[in-house]
């Protein structure tokens, strides 16, 4: 049996997604930059895509811009804005847990004279609101906080920091990537400013990301070129990619309800099980406040590559919560903001379920899980 | 990040050999630590200058765990001082290659074996008789 247990990491993509990208690869294949009729039909597909995804999230369709990742979205964004509004100022303020595309954004900046502030969390994995407010100042620019934690899978309030935020007068991005379809993200409610997105997250093809800017503010491009997207993100229309990021959103939204139900009970029985098989085992970050999708389980006293190696051999795919690197022994930003006692910081797997998966295959994965830790606690030196 | 062990890693992640701990050892010694992710306890006996048993115990990913296998595979039966000579590169070696970000396990692995070895040296210093015999022997 195989079991795909890393939907967080990328997804198999949806073949009604792959059915609706191929005429675009076979047929209405033209650069939708050209003026003729097979570019012009592209640019026209383009602009529908926009509008659908607008309606989605009650955007500004101007304000979006297809990239071909998250990470180059965020790049965009975080740089953008900053290089961009230098006479407001030049204080960014990340939180602790963003994704490394958000961290060494931050960095970047930091080496070129902006000030960063990193936001702590909680022991759930939550921001701290209070020092978000101390942090803010009159020359703060932006304040970035992912929707949905990538590690842990834990939802921010974004509404509550979006408010404190836009009370300082400053601007908010939110990276949520790992929020669809978990969240219903009213741009316009929430006032989120800028957004950023991926489609093999949601069932939809690699190569394609979205940003959503607000139109209202200043932004400075990150690839430049021949002036595609108002000049904000130069490079031929990936127009298989767009419709199918669109496609993938659509459907996504449109079998929500249905596909949360099941995940969720999925994953709370996955949960139960693995409690009642595995001793000395936890739950990393909040269990409420959480997608559900997500499991990040703390296994003591073994690592946690070895136990993804084990599952490997057994045909079961997950992820390390922290990738630590061989080069600069780093460990997952993530887990030490939750602050993890530093013994704990390398025990941790990654469970992200998705829409495919079965009960008969957690049955499987629990009882393979049971062996592997029991092999491998068998040998460790830990007491 | 290309991960990709040979088959030979993989069998020893698989199936580890001397795992555990040596009873009665001559010398225990724990090397690396939690926060890297990589740590490994050797515990040997030790007879007439011969390594005659070594197990080891790991807190590490596959690869912490094959090299320290493949290790202790090699120094079992030999004498202290050509344990003492062994070199990473020769477990890398027996494994048929390792990943270029986990040649730092092999590295671990010998200087864990080299730790053992002198603790048990200085827990057992050798007799100045058997010195100065060994010196006129020359």
């Amino acid at each position: 049996m195989k079991v795909y247990l890393d939907n967080a990491a990328t997804t198999k993509i949806d073949p009604r997604v792959l059915a609706k990208m191929k005429p675009y690869y076979l047929r209405h294949y033209g650069n939708a930059s050209s003026i003729h009729a097979l570019g012009q039909e592209n640019d026209l597909a383009i602009k529908a895509c926009k509008a659908k995804i607008g309606q989605i999230f009650q955007a500004n369709p101007d304000g979006l811009v297809f990239t071909s990742s998250a990470t180059e979205a965020n790049n965009f964004i975080i740089k953008g804005v900053m290089r961009a509004n230098q006479e407001k100022g030049k204080h960014l303020i990340v939180s602790a847990i963003e994704h490394p595309c958000v961290l060494n954004s931050a960095r970047e900046l930091a080496d070129e004279g902006y000030r960063v502030d990193y936001l702590p969390v909680d022991s759930d994995g939550l921001v701290k609101l209070d020092e978000l407010e101390k942090m803010m100042k009159p020359e703060t620019v932006l304040v970035s906080v992912m929707a949905v934690n990538n590690e842990i899978g834990v939802i921010q309030d974004i509404a509550k920091i979006s408010e404190l935020v836009h009370k300082k007068g400053a601007y908010f991005h939110t990276d949520a990537v790992q929020a669809i379809p978990y969240l219903n993200l009213d741009i316009k409610k929430l006032k989120i400013d800028f957004m950023s997105l991926s489609a093999h997250k949601f069932y939809g093809p690699l190569g394609a990301g979205l940003a959503f800017i607000n139109p209202n503010i200043k932004i400075k491009p990150l690839i430049v070129g021949g002036g595609q997207e108002n000049g904000l993100r130069a490079g031929t229309y990936n127009i298989p990619a767009i419709v199918g990021l669109t496609e993938a959103l659509i459907l996504s939204y449109k079998e929500r309800t249905a596909y949360i139900k099941k995940v969720k009970a999925l994953r709370d029985y996955f949960w139960t099980k693995i409690k009642q098989a595995i001793p000395e085992v936890y739950l990393n970050g909040s269990a409420s406040k959480r997608t559900p999708n997500n499991l990040n389980i703390r296994f003591r006293r073994i690592e946690g590559e070895a136990i993804l190696m084990d599952l490997s051999f057994k045909g079961i795919y997950v992820s390390t919560g922290s990738a630590c690197s061989a080069q600069n022994l780093k460990v997952s930003a993530t887990l030490k903001a939750l602050g993890l006692d530093s013994a704990d910081l390398n025990s941790n797997i990654r469970f992200s379920l998705g829409r495919y998966n079965t009960k008969a295959e957690i049955d499987y994965t629990v009882k393979c899980l049971k062996d592997t830790v029991k092999r491998l606690r068998q040998f460790t030196p830990i007491v | 990040m290309s991960l990709n062990y040979t088959k030979k890693t993989i069998s020893h992640f698989l199936h580890p050999q001397n795992l555990g701990s040596v009873k009665n050892a001559d010398a225990c010694v724990s090397i690396g630590n939690m926060v890297c992710g990589d740590q490994l306890s050797f515990s040997i006996k030790v007879k007439d200058g011969i390594i005659k048993d070594i197990k080891f115990l790991s807190f590490g990913c596959a690869s912490n765990i094959a090299t320290a296998s493949v290790l202790t595979e090699r120094a079992k039966g030999i004498t202290l001082a050509k344990a003492k000579s062994l070199k990473w590169e020769k477990i890398v070696e027996d494994l048929g290659g390792l990943p270029n970000q986990k040649i730092h396990c092999s590295i671990l692995a010998v200087e864990g074996l080299k730790k053992v070895i002198a603790e048990y040296e200085a827990k057992h210093p050798v007799p100045l008789v058997k010195l100065v015999k060994k010196k006129s022997k020359k």
